[in-house]
């Protein structure tokens, strides 16, 4: 598995992502076509800034072997203040997570390929009052 | 297009079918099924199967002529092929089958769903189906089906008042239901305070807000009207069997509460059949999660988007109520068996149709299956008629 997501690690490790020239469209993760345009679609590479608002979250308890170290997690959807929404970890107290919270991107470990492999890194989100 | 027409239905037992291999589950639906037609087995033509991950959960894969072979059909050469949509893999097999024949390309032809899920764990068993939404993007970042559907829920609740009563209520109906469906899993009623207090999964979903993951296998057999009418005095037909896709990963999408892949699927179903959504008899829909029932109420357009939950506090879904959904229990209580799904839904239709339903029997001239795969880029709506 370590080509697969090591190929985009300038997406993972940053939040660097697309955006339609044509339409205006943001994507994360990125795209080489824009389902709106097509084949008249405009790509290029933007920055997404590093802020955002959750809009929807979840505390997982049932959490897989390998990540049981971090149990419980916290999934959020986020809408970036200048992109678009994404999926990524909350890292905060469970009791700190809420719908509308701000929250701002921090590079983070996300798991490793057994005991001597690979190790993932990305991006995940604190809460901030900035 | 001709007119098709389900002439013989069969379903093994649903649930962690530990002494049974792969090979026996899908022959037992098969059998079944071909018992029920009056068929000899010669005059089929074809085979469509829907399996999600043989390769995963078996390390097999060749999953159709496999089926072919030990269902009997090596001998005839039957042209066999699996289709693959995630947990819509069996509404794919109802669907190639259905334009088979609606085409003229074949008279008689068998679409089954199978899948074993036990020869690995119950996580290794999860992580398979989640792969049915985007590995990279969010099975990197743990976004399994659980947290995803969780998220749905939460922002449901949030905007349209949706309480965790509301989703305890469609998990103890669709119980409720399967103590009449001697197929199903859970045969058991659970309440709703036990549903309630059941231990979290992903908040705000609870254990029982989450279907099984199952072994099992369905089958049903479609041949045109003519050559139905040789074999039945009770086809079931099929006047639309409409298919849609959506965005792979929920993010992508423009609105999280809405499957648009089910609003455009069901639409053009009820277009091509001539019917409304609430004149529908019967519904099975996807309850891989409580609130993705919530939801399809809601994009099948039985209710205005946020108003989901009435359906279930006003009675409306239940057995005896206007717009029964789930008769047979559902993915909760009669069990997910991934691929199998999809046709283990066709099965309860026509059973209820043709009033073979036993104590779970409702009054119905016409039926709905909507499945769906993962979070809903894929969405299978049929509809059914006598």
């Amino acid at each position: 598995m370590l080509p697969r997501f090591w190929r985009k690690i300038k997406y993972r490790y940053d939040l660097t992502g697309t955006e339609c020239e044509t339409c205006g469209r943001q994507y994360y993760p990125p795209r080489n076509i824009c389902p709106t345009c097509r084949r008249k679609s405009s790509i290029k590479e933007v920055h997404f800034g590093d802020k955002g608002t959750v809009l929807s979250y979840s505390v997982v308890h049932d959490v897989a072997e390998n990540t049981k170290m971090r149990k419980p997690y916290i999934i959020a959807l986020i809408k970036l203040e200048q992109g678009p929404v994404i999926v990524s970890q909350l890292v905060c107290n469970p009791d700190e997570a809420n719908t509308g919270i701000k929250v701002k991107k921090v590079f983070r470990k996300y798991g490793e390929e057994g005991e001597s492999g690979i190790i993932y890194y990305g991006t995940k989100f604190v809460p901030t009052t900035d | 297009m001709r007119k098709v027409a389900i002439i013989g239905v069969g379903q093994s037992t649903f649930g962690e079918l530990w002494n049974v291999s792969f090979r026996d589950i899908f022959l037992s639906a098969g059998v079944e099924a071909l018992e029920d037609s009056g068929l000899e087995g010669k005059e089929v033509e074809a085979l469509f199967v829907g399996n999600m991950s043989g390769g995963r959960y078996l390390a097999q894969e060749h999953i159709a002529a496999l089926i072919a072979d030990y269902a009997g059909l090596s001998e005839l050469n039957v042209p066999a092929t699996r289709v693959e949509a995630a947990d819509a893999s069996g509404g794919l097999a109802l669907r190639q089958a259905y334009m088979a024949v609606a085409s003229g390309m074949h008279d008689i032809v068998i679409a089954g769903g199978a899948e074993k899920v036990t020869d690995v764990g119950a996580e290794m068993a999860m992580d398979i189906l989640s792969s049915s939404a985007d590995r990279e993007w969010e099975g990197f970042v743990g976004a399994s089906l659980p947290p995803l559907f969780a998220m749905i829920a939460r922002m449901h609740m949030e905007k349209f008042g949706t309480t965790s009563e509301d989703l305890a209520m469609i998990s103890s109906k669709n119980h409720r239901n399967a103590v009449f469906n001697p197929k199903a899993q859970f045969k058991r009623e659970i309440s709703v305070d036990t549903a309630l207090n059941s231990p979290f999964v992903a908040e705000p979903l609870r254990l029982f807000d989450c279907a099984p993951i199952s072994d099992g296998a369905a089958a049903v057999i479609l041949a045109d009207f003519e050559t139905a009418k040789k074999y039945t005095d009770t086809p079931v037909f099929i006047p639309a069997c409409s298919q849609a896709s959506d965005y792979l990963a929920v993010q992508s999408r423009k609105d999280f509460l809405t499957m648009a892949s089910v609003v455009h699927a069901s639409r053009n179903a009820y277009q091509q059949a001539d019917v409304e959504a609430r004149d529908l008899d019967v519904f099975e829909v996807h309850d891989s999660f409580t609130i993705a029932e919530l939801i399809a109420y809601e994009d099948l357009g039985l209710v205005k988007k946020g108003e989901g939950s009435k359906l279930i506090r006003e009675g409306e879904v239940e057995l005896d109520g206007s717009l029964p959904v789930n008769p047979s229990g559902g993915l909760k209580a009669c069990g997910h068996a991934i691929g199998a799904t999809g046709i283990r839904q066709a099965v309860e239709i026509t059973l209820q149709l043709r009033g073979d339903a036993g104590k779970r029997q409702v009054d119905a001239e016409k039926g709905l299956a909507l499945n769906i795969g993962g979070t809903g880029a894929t969405a299978v709506v049929t509809i059914f008629t006598r």
